[in-house]
């Protein structure tokens, strides 16, 4: 077991790594210069531009060598510094980003685990019962297929315009400023149904079906066939067939964290709820980079985080890790 | 005596595959699609962005999905957008199926220190959101065509098929087939292409179909997020736009349906097929 997780934690420290130096190359390497860009749009007088521009590039940091520009970046992000927005400026691209996290936890969080544990619930009961298998396992298939985006347009269009149930832009109110009150909590609410709906709806058929999927596998393996000739009741056979069915699962959701990152991304985009993905639209829209290096690394962090997660999680659920009898990659 | 079995072979696949529901449905609606988006454009009235005369006009024998706020054909974008997105298909998943398979037999035969080290490569592509990735060079890249998507696409895609390739791999190259080849001083390449990937034909078909649906929804992302193909229209930009020029609140359903309807069908379609194919190549699950 320790075995297991000095490799995980290796890869995830390379990982961090590689994704920290691509991520200082963002504000670099971009088309145009930001702080010109900025100035631009101040329209100033050449000489007071000229000073300007040497006192932000001070600011930013920018006219060190490259080098030290690098060693900088790494000090500043163990001091939890992601410089300063251009968007908001001179708001802290870090204060910009804790106001969006707790949008991404309410959000994503109960998506994630809510959808797992159903789509897997569901798949397992559906699979070799034949009518559920011909009626429901079918919309499974539709639901994975459906572009996140496309099935927060059609919820935010079909519940939010055609029939007033559920507001569909923001996460509160915008008469509302944020408070303990229970109208707000409620505001809070309502906004969050149709972004949740839309995430957990297209997750729950890709775990539904994926289960479905693995415990026909199982159903048929020997040791399923020989508690079925001992005379196992139906329901303990499938017990211990949804037991193992659910190990790749586990590490399905590991696989599928990009995706759901991109679907994230897109569905606060159709709802503007102000989570992080939001907050990358209105970057690339602003050419701010800092802000998208400062929501780029954040992402991996919590990418790794949850990878991290997932890998106990998977040591809890099969012994087998445990005793070091079989290492996952 | 090779040549009396084979054929036999293909054949009960072949029948069992004609037999699949699954499969007949889902090759079904992706013909349709294809045929669609070969002679859709040659329907079309209209050019993609070209103003047909009547603006947020709903789907009439004129303009058979509607049009526009700005009086754009819906159907000739719909036209247009579906061979783009076939054409992501194609070569996104086809290369991201070609690294996949490079990095896996690679990594799963030679094991070892390149096995390692492949796996580590692996395993960072794996961690690291591909989209992220993907929306960075998409803003750092001015100009952008369909070509340039679909490399990226593949590039970021590969690492799961890596992953179950190296697997196979490495079950089959124990095998005494694999063995008395490598005794026969035959080259490891040659090895794996002639010994190893014909026994894995049809896991690779089935790795290929599930890359293509991938491809054609990763590029619908990134189209929706603004970031797709700068000189053709795709059915994400489509999208993109209703949601911008608010399709929404004027209820022009017609613009923003269509193409949503078009990769949901495809992408449905092709896991669907992937399923009745497992099902066809894989006498268990065969339902009797």
């Amino acid at each position: 077991m320790r075995r297991y997780f000095e490799r995980k934690l290796l890869i995830y420290l390379l990982t961090f790594f590689l994704a920290v130096s691509i991520d200082w190359l963002i504000p670099r390497f971009m088309p145009g210069n930001p702080v010109q860009g900025m100035i631009a749009r101040a329209n100033l007088q050449a000489e007071a531009a000229k000073m300007i521009y040497n006192y932000y590039m001070q600011a930013f940091g920018l006219n060190t060598p490259i080098w030290r520009q690098y060693l900088n970046f790494w000090i500043a992000i163990f001091h939890g510094d992601f410089g300063t927005s251009i968007w908001l400026f001179p708001e802290p691209v870090i204060k910009i980003i804790k106001d969006a996290v707790p949008f991404d936890i309410l959000l994503l969080l109960p998506a994630i685990l809510g959808s797992w544990y159903a789509g897997n619930h569901f798949g397992a009961f559906a699979a070799r019962s034949k009518w559920l298998d011909n009626t429901i396992l079918p919309i499974g298939y539709i639901l994975t297929a459906t572009p996140y985006m496309w099935l927060g347009i059609l919820l935010a269009w079909a519940l939010g315009i055609v029939v007033h149930v559920f507001p569909f832009s923001g996460a509160y109110s915008l008469t509302m400023l944020p408070s303990f009150s229970w109208s707000f909590i409620w505001s809070l609410a309502v906004h969050w149904v149709l972004p949740f709906m839309s995430l957990f709806l297209v997750m729950f058929g890709g775990w539904a079906i994926g289960m479905r999927n693995m415990i026909i596998y199982e159903l048929e393996a020997d040791y399923s066939h020989y508690l079925e000739a001992l005379g196992a009741p139906r329901r303990l056979v499938r017990r211990y067939a949804f037991d193992n069915a659910v190990l790749p699962q586990i590490t399905g959701l590991a696989l599928q964290l990009g995706v759901i990152v991109a679907g994230a991304l897109v569905t606060e985009i159709v709802f503007a709820y102000p989570g992080i993905g939001y907050l990358i639209l209105q970057a690339i829209q602003n050419e701010d980079y800092f802000l998208l290096q400062g929501c780029f690394l954040f992402i991996i962090i919590g990418v790794l985080l949850a990878n991290f997660a997932i890998d106990v999680a998977y040591v809890l659920v099969d012994p087998r890790t445990r005793m070091g009898m079989q290492g996952e990659g | 005596m090779e040549a009396v079995t084979e054929p036999k072979k293909g054949n009960e696949i072949l029948f069992f595959a004609l037999r699949n529901t699954k499969l007949r449905v889902g090759l079904a609606i992706i013909l349709f699609f294809v045929v669609l988006a070969i002679i859709g454009p040659h329907l079309a009235k209209y050019k993609p962005n070209e103003f047909a005369g009547a603006q947020t006009h709903p789907p009439s024998l004129q303009y058979w999905f509607g049009t526009t706020s700005f009086g754009n054909d819906v159907f000739s974008q719909f036209a247009y957008g579906l061979g783009a997105a076939f054409e992501v298909g194609i070569l996104g998943g086809g290369l991201g199926t070609l690294i996949g398979l490079l990095v896996g037999f690679l990594a799963g035969y030679r094991g070892g220190l390149i096995d390692e080290f492949l796996n580590m490569l692996t395993n960072i592509v794996l961690v690291i959101p591909a989209l992220m990735v993907l929306l960075i060079i998409a803003v750092y890249l001015r100009a952008r065509g369909v070509l340039i998507e679909s490399i990226f696409i593949g590039c970021f895609n590969w690492p799961w098929t890596a992953r179950a390739v190296r697997a196979q791999t490495f079950s089959l190259r124990t095998r005494e087939f694999v063995d008395l080849a490598r005794m026969s001083a035959r080259k490891p390449l040659q090895i794996i292409a002639t010994e190893i990937a014909p026994n894995m034909m049809s896991y690779l078909l089935l790795v290929f179909i599930l890359q293509f649906g991938g491809a054609i929804l990763t590029a619908a992302t990134l189209d929706f997020i603004g970031l797709g193909p700068t000189n053709v229209t795709s059915l994400g930009l489509m999208m993109n736009n209703a949601v911008i020029y608010g399709a929404l609140i004027l209820g022009l359903w017609w613009w923003f349906i269509p193409p949503g309807i078009a990769i949901t069908a495809i992408v449905g379609a092709l896991y669907v097929t992937n399923v009745g194919l497992d099902e066809a190549f894989n006498p268990k699950l065969r339902e009797m």
